[in-house]
């Protein structure tokens, strides 16, 4: 009995502060680097400078309450506005295309009967390997009239090519850049899902004859939809935020405004217009926006995405 | 699930229209297809890159896109040569905010996944969800407030304004938090701690090497997420020696507006970026098996 006495007491003594000697290097990042700047951004956004006299100077510049102010002068700003609508298009047009040939991609490399799968696995995945920057870099002189092998074509056969980077089509020029890096994310966790299917589930319906398609339809997508939902609530999260393609694409053509995402918007009433209680209340938007969407988009599908854990 | 989601057809009315003809080649022609055109759309920018990278700044406008020409090894010594070998400097810079970021992210994730997944503890259900909420908070909305908040301790402009922000990953913490559950079975740790090992011990001897290929994931997502990130460095950092690759070629395509001899330089210098990541890719493929939805899929 006194020899079991030590051990058990250090046990139960280590156990208790364990976990908390494990989270506290995480909970201390966490609480710096993310819950930290949150709280700064909600503070900033009800702040504003008030300039009295001709705002020359010590004093003349002080910072004030200013309630709902920026939030009022953010949502009614034309700019920002118009860049929440060219961001939706731009999901809009980008999520449902990457995420529908990431399955139809997944599908096809799950299928026996498709050849060289090795090789197009590793090709469609490729793209996630370049960043994004580099990714329109790349894109951007693919879309140069001068440069580009699309134009050489069109030109040979005697079309006339529309230009991708005029106002008209240069939010498709963008999503074709998300399309691309984004594509081969997708398939491979899709894939995943997919692989981690047990096969005795198809064989019993290929055996009764059902064909590949109807397989997939019935069986397979079926299986995989809480892969779908959380690629897409991802991908819906990466819309909202897009920035380094419109801001790499910017010097090669004049059609992409500084404000043609929020984010944009944001950057430039921060460094440009050093605004930064504006530029504050435009984030804490668009984290609410992100928050709001993700949240209500996971309610509604909830029952079949997350099945309580048990640990 | 998948019976009451899929209204099925009588079984013999599917056997009639399959059953006679078999396996058909048409579709396995058809698939590999289509999945050959998807690499090919993926490939393509990378093959460009690879032969306009050979080509003199002269030819690049005036030549036909893929007619390769002679002159990589003029346009690397260019490039090596701009500004003292900048670009070289900002290849390391890189390598430092993504590898060594993605290192502490690593750790720092498996300690907190670990704890979660293998204690009871009070506040541990209020942890994790705010953990969880953390995924969802946009990252790069979080940048302004950060830089504000970096600027009054002295620290933006400096390697620590864009690696100690890197570090935090409530996703990798996620993560972690599966793979240690999935991994690391409890008898193991109750047998190790009723041999007195102490808590250190038991998470690097025997947690971590059972959450190995979990931790890899963890590395190369976090990896892939600093280097893909560019709007952390771009706002942080202003001295150019700073930069990592992606703010530095960008700003030289900035100035190719005005001078057209500068993009072969970003075209050259977008080539010798993506090498060593598709290098790192190719060796750590079978890391990626992305199952977003483990915790779900399991049950």
């Amino acid at each position: 009995m006194t020899v079991q006495t030590p051990p058990r007491a250090r046990r139960r003594r280590s156990g208790r502060f364990a976990p908390y000697v494990y989270l506290a290097p995480a909970m201390t990042l966490f609480a710096l680097f993310l819950a930290l700047p949150i709280g700064y951004a909600l503070y900033l956004s009800f702040r504003t400078v008030k300039v009295s006299g001709l705002g020359l100077g010590k004093g003349a510049r002080t910072e004030v309450w200013a309630g709902f102010d920026n939030y009022a002068r953010s949502l009614t700003d034309p700019d920002f506005i118009d860049s929440v609508i060219r961001v939706a298009l731009y999901g809009l047009v980008l999520v449902p295309v990457m995420l529908g040939l990431a399955l139809l991609f997944a599908l096809l490399l799950d299928s026996k009967r498709t050849r060289g799968r090795g090789f197009s696995r590793v090709s469609i995945f490729l793209p996630y390997a370049v960043p994004a920057v580099i990714a329109s870099l790349l894109w951007g002189f693919l879309y140069l009239p001068r440069v580009s092998p699309f134009y050489y074509v069109f030109d040979k056969i005697g079309w006339d090519a529309p230009d991708i980077l005029s106002s008209q089509w240069v939010l498709f020029a963008i999503a074709n850049i998300g399309l691309w890096g984004g594509v081969g994310f997708n398939m491979i966790v899709i894939y995943t899902a997919l692989k981690a299917i047990p096969s005795e589930l198809y064989e019993a319906a290929r055996l009764d004859g059902a064909t590949e398609v109807q397989i997939a339809w019935r069986i397979k997508i079926p299986v995989v939809t809480p892969s779908l939902i959380l690629t897409f609530l991802f991908s819906m999260i990466a819309t909202l935020q897009v920035f380094a393609e419109p801001m790499t694409l910017r010097p090669l053509t004049n059609t992409i405004s500084s404000t043609w995402s929020p984010l944009m918007k944001v950057y430039r009433d921060a460094f440009t217009r050093d605004d930064i209680y504006s530029a504050a209340a435009t984030s804490v938007i668009i984290a609410l926006a992100t928050f709001a969407l993700s949240f209500g988009f996971l309610r509604l599908v909830q029952r079949r995405a997350f099945s309580q854990e048990n640990s | 699930m998948t019976a009451t989601l899929a209204p099925t057809k009588p079984p013999t009315v599917v056997r009639t229209t399959t059953g006679a003809t078999g396996p058909s080649n048409k579709r396995s022609t058809l698939s590999t297809v289509v999945l050959l055109v998807g690499a090919a759309y993926c490939l393509l920018p990378v093959a460009w890159v690879l032969v306009a990278s050979t080509k003199s700044a002269g030819e690049l406008f005036t030549t036909f896109t893929f007619t390769p020409s002679t002159h990589l090894w003029d346009n690397v010594q260019d490039l090596s040569a701009y500004r003292g070998g900048l670009f070289w400097r900002w290849m390391a810079n890189t390598a430092l905010y993504a590898g060594v970021g993605a290192l502490l992210s690593v750790i720092v994730s498996a300690m907190a996944g670990f704890g979660l997944a293998k204690f009871s503890f009070a506040g541990k259900k209020a942890i994790f969800n705010v953990i969880l909420a953390g995924v969802l908070v946009p990252g790069v909305v979080l940048a302004i407030p950060q830089y504000l908040l970096l600027a009054q301790v002295g620290l933006t402009n400096t390697y620590w304004s864009v690696l100690l922000p890197s570090i935090i990953s409530p996703y990798g913490i996620y993560l972690a938090r599966i793979y240690a559950a999935a991994s690391v079975p409890d008898d193991v740790l109750e047998a190790a701690r009723t041999d007195g090992a102490g808590e250190a011990r038991i998470f690097a001897r025997i947690a971590v090497p059972m959450m190995v290929p979990g931790l890899v994931t963890v590395f190369l997502f976090q990896f892939v997420a600093i280097w893909n990130n560019y709007m952390l460095p771009y706002i942080m950092l202003g001295n150019d020696r700073l930069f990592p690759i992606t703010v530095g070629l960008s700003g030289l395509l900035n100035q190719g507006a005005s001078q057209p001899a500068m993009y072969t330089a970003v075209i050259t210098g977008a080539l010798l970026s993506i090498i060593p990541l598709i290098a790192l890719f190719l060796l750590l493929q079978r890391y990626w098996q992305v199952d977003l939805a483990a915790g779900a899929v399991k049950a």
